[in-house]
């Protein structure tokens, strides 16, 4: 089967980011697809490279980027919502005279078309939040 | 995978403001329009006071978009459903609720009311009757 996933929470406040990685790891291991991750509302903070958790906690964008990296996952962090909170790429920041980015490895910034194509083009679309 | 039309819900639960779920949800609706999608809204919970007639926000200073719900029939997203309990169990009634009307193009464009209001129960059918369910 293949899965959309969507993560609408932040990371370390709340438990959604990491169920959403326990949910695509298992569904992986059980054969199933998941081509796209998308995030939103403060789960776009999950891509943020910047994060320094105590060396003792999981880093859940280190998670995300290594699962993406091995398993082709496209992790798509929604642009309105990135705006907002501080979520630059590269591109981005340029465009918008600012000095920094910060967008971790495997993910990128793209627009809420991609959340509705996820659900036409999934067999099942799981949404991780509160 | 399959392009043809999917039933998508959009699942309201929570008040239009203290977070700012109401409005990203409704951001999601009109980018969504474009894809020619079977769309339909559902307002739940503390969701129905996001349909509210007279809302104000000038004294906390977050923009009022509740009139952008008035705009959603010229997206074609007629069907707004509001639960009656939900209404119900925080001392609202539908006339509390804002008008919200579309044009029937398949009735020479008459003017109808895109809210309806159904029980839990319908609610738990319309719900299970859907492709995609976004949840906000």
């Amino acid at each position: 089967m293949k899965f959309g996933v969507v993560v609408s929470e932040g990371p370390y406040t709340h438990q959604a980011a990491d169920t959403a990685y326990h949910f695509v790891v298992a569904a992986l291991a059980a054969g199933h697809e998941v081509p796209r991750v998308f995030f939103y509302h403060d789960g776009v903070n999950v891509g943020t490279r910047l994060s320094v958790p105590p060396q003792d906690e999981r880093n859940i964008q280190e998670q995300w980027s290594a699962l993406a990296r091995e398993h082709g996952i496209d992790l798509v962090i929604c642009i309105a919502a990135a705006q907002r909170r501080g979520m630059l790429d590269e591109k981005e920041a340029e465009r918008q005279g600012k000095d920094a980015d910060n967008i971790a490895e495997g993910f990128r910034i793209s627009g809420l078309g991609q959340l509705i194509e996820m659900g036409i083009q999934t067999d099942r679309l799981v949404m991780f939040g509160d | 995978m399959s392009d043809d039309v999917k039933k998508f819900l959009y699942l309201n639960r929570k008040a239009p403001y203290g977070t700012i779920y109401a409005l990203e949800a409704l951001e999601v609706v009109l980018i969504g329009a474009a894809f020619d999608q079977d769309v339909s809204l559902a307002f739940l919970d503390d969701g129905v006071f996001q349909l509210t007639r007279g809302q104000d926000t000038k004294e906390i200073g977050v923009k009022n978009f509740s009139p952008t719900f008035r705009a959603l029939g010229d997206y074609e997203v007629t069907r707004l459903y509001v639960e009656r309990e939900s209404l119900e169990e925080r001392g609202l009634s539908p006339d509390d609720l804002q008008e919200i009307m579309y044009e029937d193009e398949d009735d020479d464009w008459a003017e109808k009311p895109s809210i309806r209001i159904v029980s839990r129960a319908e609610m738990a059918d319309i719900i299970a009757a859907q492709d995609v369910v976004l949840s906000f």
